[in-house]
């Protein structure tokens, strides 16, 4: 548990509280479903309470969407592709687009707050990465949507109609845009759930739609939890499943879709290893370790989870890690200076803790910064496991939280089947100075995504998914474009 | 002395550009206010060598900034003094006369300073002036023409000199890195330089641009806690020139504070090389005491 760290930063300079304010941001108690352009409760009347992470109290209550509420959104959206969206010339279907991300852009403090407050995460992170990368999800997508034929060259894309899509808790705003952009780039209308535990910027950006004057029924959103996005992507109505969670869920998903011909594109988890050689930049490699495992709590389906380091450099760099950790602010998320917030909600909190227990259990040796987290909300230390190997449970699973699991390695070859011996395959780093390394280790890992000298950076233009259990489809780019249309002769999607 | 040798540069580890700058924009993305804020800002001012190194420099010119150096503000109470009143070894004598009992130090460069372009000999006599005339502090220049030329046992036999010529004096090594081209050349000059003594490395003469810059001294920084974890042995950080707003200085203490730790949290392991640093972080603190801002002309200029 003690830190190992000689110079001893747990007595450093401490900065003062530097809290952003809320003053300006504009929540309220009772939210309906955004179904045709209006805000209306569930036709049960059922409402839920989303929770300030780091509070432990309610934001707001929420309608809990059942299967007739579902259904009025899918028809809601059919109504609006037939007779409105898909009609429309697609140089105004882009016009609104436009406005959709320069309103966020516009928004952009207000949204990063709300974001903040509901979710857990760092207000540095909400501020400087979700907000302003949805915003640029939308600008990208909205310049395509004049332009699909030259996109897809000697194709004749189409719409697919109404697109299902269901995101998760660690990104809500950003996992709204990464859906919801392409899908109205290309014409189609959508029904959106946003997680549970992190409704509150999806019913923003419905409040937005209005403000910018999308015609109703192109976006609804529906609230609840796994029943209502059962209900919604078993809805028959509809033409397009985009889900993002766990591998179970999409795995269920996929067996309900099976033989139904609806085309789907699923972001599953993730177990990526972060590779370090021994003549990496270590300085850097260290802060990449740090961005790639501890950024959002590690609540990333592409952190870095599992670092492999060269043996030769091994001691050295867990001791530079070890010491950056502790300098690393554990705290109300909507400090400016705070590293690490709060784990999204206390059932994501037990399940960490639960792997804490089983990885002691497992032998492995057990290191937590000098990190001080608040009393009172739902927090958990940065962790390190280390003395670990493949068989541990700890190193197979995805954790989702500030956990990370250290094995060191001798040879190219071992650090490469290390890293690919798993049932995921999402994302990966490299850390080298050697260039013909960097290519030929990208090259035979199997990860959707892999970055060398750097890790967890995004861009609109990207495609981002998985191999294996990770899930299906590309995100982002032409690629994630093309899973929202029908490409005709030339291609299939 | 004899038992110092010179580093295998070419295993010092590789350093990513893009990998330091985006470590130094997290420094600046803190947010250091309140409290904080007044402890950093006399962290600061305890933390300067005030300088001047004009070939126009005149005794009277000295003795003005040795005033400065003893009365930053008077009107501000409870104000630390600066660390060091930093000169030519001409003015040394000067200075020295002018601090008096102050317990502020005389800093000196030497060596040819600012190119060092100079046969060795001239080097340490140059050294043993200042030191003779009453230099607390020697701030050297390294050899950059032979480092470039990758004659490094050159350059790091006359920083063993010089450190012999200092005799009890402080050693702070100039590394020019505005001169080097690469962090990775910042790295292993400030490798070699701490393993030839130097007491404190130090980024620039303030003659060439760019001078100091986070990127560089957060390399140097590194270096020194790697030597630290190594060793035992702790060693002295100046950036110098191109520091002249109090924010900036601020990021710089983030930067110390997150990667050496509070050890180093003081004007004897960490020193701002400025001229014209001191006033704003003056205008900083009345500001946080009034709440408004002052005109320049409230501050006096030495």
């Amino acid at each position: 548990m003690s830190s190992s760290n000689p110079l001893a930063f747990e007595q450093a300079w401490q900065y003062s509280p530097a809290p952003e304010s809320t003053d300006h941001i504009q929540l309220d108690e009772r939210y309906g479903l955004f179904i045709n352009g209006e805000f209306a409760p569930a036709d049960s009347g059922q409402t839920f309470a989303t929770i300030n992470p780091a509070t432990e109290k309610p934001l707001a209550q929420v309608a809990d969407a059942g299967e007739s509420d579902v259904d009025r959104a899918v028809t809601a959206a059919r109504e609006a592709y037939e007779n409105v969206w898909s009609p429309m010339p697609a140089a105004e279907r882009g016009k609104y687009i436009f406005r959709i991300a320069r309103a966020l852009a516009e928004r952009a403090r207000e949204f990063a707050v709300i974001e903040s407050l509901d979710g857990g995460k760092p207000i540095r992170e909400s501020r400087d990465i979700d907000i302003p990368l949805a915003s640029a999800h939308f600008f990208y997508y909205a310049g395509w949507a004049d332009k699909l034929d030259y996109a897809f060259a000697g194709c004749q894309p189409s719409p697919l109609g109404v697109a299902a899509q269901v995101i998760p808790w660690n990104f809500p705003l950003l996992m709204a845009a990464w859906k919801i952009a392409p899908a109205l780039a290309a014409g189609n209308t959508v029904v959106l759930k946003p997680a549970e535990t992190t409704p509150l910027t999806a019913l923003k950006l419905a409040e937005l739609c209005q403000d910018v004057g999308l015609p109703a029924g192109v976006v609804n959103i529906v609230t609840g939890d796994g029943d209502t996005g059962a209900a919604l992507l078993g809805h028959p109505g509809i033409d397009k499943v985009a889900f993002t969670g766990s591998t179970n869920v999409g795995r269920q998903i996929m067996r309900s879709l099976a033989g139904t011909g609806t085309p789907y594109t699923l972001e599953l988890g993730g177990k990526a290893a972060n590779i370090v050689f021994e003549d990496a930049p270590v300085d850097q490699a260290v802060e990449g370790i740090v961005n790639g495992i501890f950024f959002n709590q590690g609540h990333v389906c592409c952190a870095g989870s599992r670092l492999l380091v060269s043996e030769a450099i091994a001691e050295e760099l867990l001791e530079k890690l070890k010491a950056r950790i502790d300098t690393l602010i554990v705290g109300d998320p909507l400090d400016k200076n705070t590293d690490i917030g709060a784990i999204n909600s206390a059932a994501q909190l037990a399940r960490i803790e639960q792997y804490l227990d089983i990885g002691r259990g497992e032998g492995a040796d057990f290191w937590q910064g000098a990190n001080t987290p608040p009393e009172t909300g739902y927090y958990c230390r940065p962790t390190l496991f280390t003395n670990v190997a493949q068989s541990n449970r700890v190193v197979q699973e995805e954790i989702f939280g500030p956990v990370l699991t250290v094995q060191t390695f001798r040879t190219f070859n071992e650090a490469r089947d290390k890293a690919n011996n798993t049932p995921y395959g999402l994302s990966g780093g490299v850390w080298t100075d050697k260039g013909a390394r960097i290519f030929k280790m990208t090259s035979e890992l199997r990860a959707g995504v892999v970055w060398a000298n750097t890790f967890n950076k995004f861009d609109p233009t990207s495609p981002f998914g998985g191999y294996k259990e990770s899930g299906v489809g590309r995100e982002g780019g032409l690629h994630g474009l093309a899973a929202y249309l029908d490409l005709g002769r030339g291609m299939q999607s | 002395m004899t038992d110092l040798r010179l580093p295998d540069l070419s295993r010092v580890a590789p350093v990513d550009t893009v990998g330091v700058d985006e470590r130094c924009a997290r420094f600046r993305s803190r947010s250091i206010k309140k409290d904080a804020k007044i402890q950093g800002l006399k962290l600061t001012l305890s933390m300067i060598d005030l300088t001047t190194l004009e070939g126009a420099d005149t005794p009277g010119k000295v003795r003005q900034l040795c005033a400065k150096a003893q009365h930053l503000h008077d009107r501000l109470p409870d104000l630390p003094n600066v660390a060091a009143v930093c000169v030519y070894p001409t003015m040394v004598a000067v200075a020295r006369e002018a601090l008096g009992d102050s317990g502020i130090n005389v800093a000196s460069v030497s060596t040819a300073f600012p190119s060092g372009q100079a046969p060795l000999q001239v080097k340490l006599d140059d050294t043993r002036a200042a030191v003779d005339a009453g230099a607390d502090e020697i701030d050297m220049v390294i050899a950059r023409g032979a480092f470039l030329a990758g004659d490094y046992q050159t350059v790091f036999d006359e920083i063993v000199a010089v450190k012999q010529a200092c005799g009890d004096a402080h050693l702070k090594v100039i590394l020019e890195t505005g001169e080097l081209g690469s962090l990775d050349r910042v790295k292993q000059a400030s490798v070699l330089a701490i393993a030839a003594g130097a007491d404190f490395i130090k980024t620039s003469t303030g003659k060439i641009q760019p001078a100091a810059t986070m990127p560089v001294t957060l390399v140097m920084l590194q270096v020194i806690a790697d030597h630290f974890r190594k060793t035992g042995r702790m060693v002295g950080m100046k950036p110098a020139g191109g520091i002249s707003d109090a924010k900036l200085a601020l990021h710089y203490l983030v930067m110390v504070n997150e990667t050496l730790g509070p050890a180093w949290m003081n004007n004897t392991w960490f020193r701002f090389g400025a001229s014209s640093l001191a006033n704003d972080v003056l205008m900083q603190l009345v500001k946080q005491q009034t709440g408004h801002y002052q005109s320049a002309d409230y501050f006096s200029k030495d």
